[in-house]
């Protein structure tokens, strides 16, 4: 993405100066000044047609096929390769105003089997390892938003969406909601927790022992 | 046209009695005005409440000082969770469709087309009545909406379900008003819009061809054929929000808050953006159009390439109705669907990039003339270029992804909604205004209101596309409560202060305004030296324009003609133009 | 007119489409025939197709200058448009009696939506009809002929709006 970023800027930096470049030498060297006799064109000229179409083919060419072949890029880069359903961490987080309810399917690796463990706001992953996020909502839409991560995705009510992503580096991170959702939109706060490996397999081993916990929300979890 | 309308235009009709003359009027020329000053109200009304909004920002949850005290009495002074989103909601709401619609829209269409095609009114003077009127009501809906109890609407502009439609999440009538008031401007536009295409196409004057139209118009024209396609579609998911909201029907909420299955929330958003996404358009499209007029004006040369330009026009008003989707990248959509609306919509970039060659190539050894309308037209082009440019970033559907919903949305947004079209209703009132009223706008002052809303704007609004890039969502109401955001705070203390001065340097442009109007000095008749034809009768017009109807002989742009010896351009009514040979 | 028309067209397609578009996406959808009164609706069509018919036929003798023909036909025309609303009427408050409401369903919140909408054109039809009616008692001029012409026009668009409705609703 970084690259896809610093190819569009180039791309639309060279364009927006050239701009600003000509209007800056058309205003000072075609100012009014007395006795001097504008250019009377019309621009209908074979050759004025055929500058304009060279130049539209110009700009189709070096900035739309080349930035959607950089997205195509950045797309397969970023999102291309599915996480193996079998390694990965599978979550469901189900928002609801102005909170976010997080579920994970606890020891034996499904859901809605009484060993699930809920939390609200705060999201345990473990580092390096991949993540399924499966998003629903209670109410309205809300949006899953990791900013140091850079991924989003909206959970809207009656779907269920998904994405993926992988933390590499322990901390703790914020989680924002990206999608007004009334009045309490921007304290809908959670918050990440990247954890070790071990670490989190023993907070995981923890919540489930605190006994069964049974949400009243959740679906069938579908590969998608 | 057989509607019985023409025996009403003749021209030696006296002006009727005062009411009839000023608020109840069929003449295009007053209903204008009236539009131009209920825009502008608006403006001011919407461009007071961005202070709000900047101070929340700036200074979360402090009391305003001096004003917060009788706005916000309850809480001392300090804007609320609760009023928050009413404070962006209705700027959205308010400045898109009853300040600078009726401006860009209302005034400038119905002042310009019956003049510029040499006609005596509108197609359809009395729904061009109503049409203002339906504009009224809706104001006062939406004024009254601020008083009842649980405040003003609260969902966003953008009235996305189910927070819109649900009225658990969103129960007072100050939402449903919102709405209503919405419908009744659509109901307005509406109007104008067809009014706007049957003036042009049947009521233009003899020899005037739409190849001789000024390019204002065929953006008007475009804008008005965007209108009465799209806005009704919107009219009906707005109709059905309500029946959601107080008729007890689930269209467009699903999951737990729906009272039965079967809704569908994404539909709302399929529906809103195939109206909004042209609706950017329909407002764009007229400033396109003044813009190369004005260029070609102040240039004193022929627009450059003006078939390209009007094709180009054609194109995206076409282009406008298929890249809905890509505002709608992170609602889960298919990546292949995604990946269609991706490259829909950066192949805007080709015309707009032609209308940046005819542009430039238009000033291309011209004889620039550096006047107020014109350094607003400028000005469009470079904040459009930004504006424009940026869109690019937004269209890439993996980079969208980050910047989806943050204030890099709200930046771009702003540069082309705002900055482009507000300088083209700048621009159109500095530029007709000796028409409309008969007298100048002070020159000076004029200039001292561009530089400084000029290098405000860009502060403004780059900033916001900066701390979008830093991950700032939009419409929250206290970017502290987030630890990544709080590097970034300065900025939304620096913005605060930046608004303020962009706000308070308007004060200039309402007081050169109010005090011309009676102070400025008298207007010649052509005070630009423009070809068109609403610049051959006297400024102000007489009551109905034409006592002849002109005939036309050329395009509207021709300056600078050789053979021309007496002075540098020729109205499209002399007919001297034939001897020209030229169009 | 005919920009006119385009608009109530996409007016139409908004509404239409978003029912199609809910159809599609949910289950248990009501079998043609199972909740609507399809026989009433059809007599409905009827009566609104032969409408059109006459519409058309006061035009023609409008445009052969004959005003008492014409004024008879927009009589008709009217009067079949009001036969049409009190069907409607009934209709709903039979469907209402049943438990049938906008409320009560997704398909009958789609039903009431679309078909009010519909019958509230077809009001306003009306009132247009009468009025040309007393126009065309008074003269019969050029302007008031092109008037029915450009009403006529309306008239059937709304006619084609039924037809596809009930299509959509009581037989699809």
């Amino acid at each position: 993405m970084d690259h896809l970023f610093r190819v569009a800027f180039g791309l639309t930096g060279v364009a927006f100066l050239a701009v600003v470049f000509i209007l800056g030498f058309c205003l000072i060297r075609f100012r009014s000044h007395p006795g001097h006799r504008p250019l009377y064109t019309h621009g209908d000229s074979r050759l004025a047609i055929s500058l304009t179409v060279g130049f539209a083919i110009l700009i189709f060419l070096a900035i739309d096929v080349n930035l959607a072949i950089h997205d195509h890029w950045a797309w397969r880069e970023a999102w291309g390769s599915p996480p193996d359903p079998a390694l990965a961490l599978k979550i469901e987080i189900m928002p609801e105003q102005f909170a976010w309810n997080i579920r994970y399917a606890g020891m034996d690796g499904r859901f809605r089997t009484g060993d699930d463990v809920t939390t609200i706001n705060q999201l345990y992953v473990p580092v390096n390892r991949p993540v399924i996020v499966q998003l629903s909502s209670k109410d309205v839409i809300h949006s899953f938003f990791l900013p140091n991560l850079r991924v989003k995705m909206d959970a809207v009510p009656g779907l269920v969406t998904s994405l993926y992503f992988q933390a590499t580096k322990t901390g703790t991170y914020d989680i924002a909601c990206a999608e007004h959702c009334g009045f309490g939109h921007y304290r809908m706060r959670g918050f990440l927790n990247v954890l070790s490996e071990e670490e989190f397999g023993a907070w995981l081993a923890q919540e489930g022992r605190e006994g069964p916990q049974d949400a009243n929300w959740g679906w069938d979890w579908k590969e998608r | 046209m057989g509607l019985g309308l023409e025996g009403k235009m003749n021209p030696t009709d006296t002006p009727p009695s005062f009411l009839r003359r000023r608020l109840f009027s069929t003449n295009h020329k007053v209903i204008a005005v009236l539009y131009l000053l209920t825009g502008i109200f608006w403006l001011a009304f919407g461009g007071l409440m961005t202070l709000l909004i900047r101070w929340q920002l700036a200074y979360p949850w402090q009391p305003i000082p001096l004003i917060g005290r009788f706005l916000f009495p309850e809480s001392g002074g300090a804007v609320t969770p609760e009023a928050y989103p009413m404070l962006f909601t209705m700027h959205g709401g308010i400045m898109v469709f009853f300040a600078i619609t009726p401006i860009l829209l209302g005034a400038l269409g119905n002042y310009t087309i019956p003049l510029e095609v040499g006609a005596r009114d509108m197609a359809f003077p009395r729904l061009n009545m109503l049409s203002y009127w339906f504009l009224v009501v809706g104001s006062l809906i939406l004024l009254v909406s601020f008083f009842v109890p649980g405040g003003a609407a609260g969902f966003g502009w953008t009235i996305y379900a189910p927070l819109s439609s649900s009225t658990e999440v969103t129960p007072g009538w100050g939402q449903d008003l919102f709405i209503l008031g919405l419908a009744l401007d659509a109901v307005s536009i509406l109007m104008g819009g067809i009014n706007y295409i049957t003036t042009i196409l049947k009521l233009r004057a003899p020899g005037l061809s739409l190849r001789r139209l000024p390019l204002t118009q065929w953006g008007l024209f475009f804008s008005a054929v965007l209108n009465t396609l799209w806005l009704p579609i919107v009219a009906a998911a707005l109709f059905m929000v309500l029946c959601d909201r107080r008729l007890g029907t689930a269209f467009f909420v699903a999951g737990p808050l729906a009272p039965r299955a079967g809704g569908q929330v994404l539909l709302f958003q399929h529906l809103f953006w195939g109206f909004g996404h042209p609706e950017v358009y329909i407002l764009i499209l007229p400033v396109w159009g003044l813009v190369g007029d004005l260029l070609s004006v102040f240039s004193r040369k022929p627009a450059f390439g003006y078939k390209a330009t009007v094709l180009s026009m054609l194109t995206i008003t076409i282009l406008s109705g298929v890249v809905w989707g890509h505002h709608m990248f992170t609602s889960g959509m298919n990546p292949l669907v995604g990946k269609a609306f991706m490259f829909l919509t950066i192949a805007v970039s080709v015309p707009t990039a032609i209308f940046f060659f005819n542009w430039l190539a238009t000033l291309w050894r011209g004889s620039i003339r550096l006047t107020v309308p014109l350094l607003f037209a400028l000005g469009i082009v470079y904040v459009f270029a930004v504006g424009g440019l940026t869109g690019l970033f937004l269209a890439l559907q993996t980079f969208d992804v980050y910047v989806h919903d943050t204030y890099f949305v709200v930046g771009h947004f702003h540069y082309t909604l705002a900055a482009s079209v507000l300088f083209g209703a700048f621009a159109f009132i500095y530029t007709w205004f000796p028409k409309i009223f008969g007298r100048q706008m002070d020159e000076q002052m004029g200039r001292l209101h561009f530089w400084l809303s000029f290098v405000l704007l860009n502060m403004v609004f780059s900033v916001m596309m900066f701390v979008g890039l830093h991950g700032h969502m939009r419409r929250i109401a206290d970017a502290t409560a987030y630890e990544f955001l709080k590097p970034i705070q300065p900025l939304n203390v620096f913005l605060g202060w930046a608004v303020l001065g962009l706000v308070a340097s308007q004060i200039l442009f309402f007081y050169n305004f109010f005090h011309s109007l009676k102070g400025g000095k008298p207007a010649p008749a052509n005070p630009w030296e423009a070809g068109s034809l609403a610049w051959t009768v006297s400024s102000p017009p007489p009551w109905h324009n034409y006592e002849v109807i002109p005939q036309v002989w050329c395009g509207p742009h021709e300056y600078g003609a050789p053979g021309l010896t007496d002075r540098d351009w020729i109205s499209q009514a002399d007919p001297r133009a034939k001897t020209l040979g030229e169009s | 007119m005919w920009v006119f028309i385009v608009s109530e067209i996409m007016f139409f397609t908004g509404l239409i489409g978003s029912y199609i578009v809910l159809r599609l996406g949910s289950a248990g959808w009501p079998r043609p025939g199972e909740v609507l009164n399809t026989a009433l609706l059809g007599i409905n069509t009827v009566v609104l197709i032969t409408s059109s018919l006459t519409m058309a036929l006061a035009l023609n003798a409008a445009e052969a200058d004959r005003p008492r023909a014409s004024g008879k036909f927009l009589l008709a025309t009217a009067l079949l448009g009001c036969t049409f609303l009190a069907i409607k009427i009934y209709d709903y408050a039979h469907m209402v009696h049943q438990g049938f409401t906008i409320s009560s369903s997704l398909f009958g919140s789609c039903y009431y939506l679309l078909t009010g909408f519909h019958a509230l054109h077809v009001l306003s039809g009306v009132i247009v009809v009468l009025y040309l009616l007393a126009a065309s008692r008074v003269a019969l001029s050029s302007t008031v002929v092109g008037r029915i012409e450009y009403s006529g026009l309306y008239w059937h668009f709304i006619d084609v709006v039924w037809v596809i409705l009930f299509a959509i609703l009581c037989l699809v």
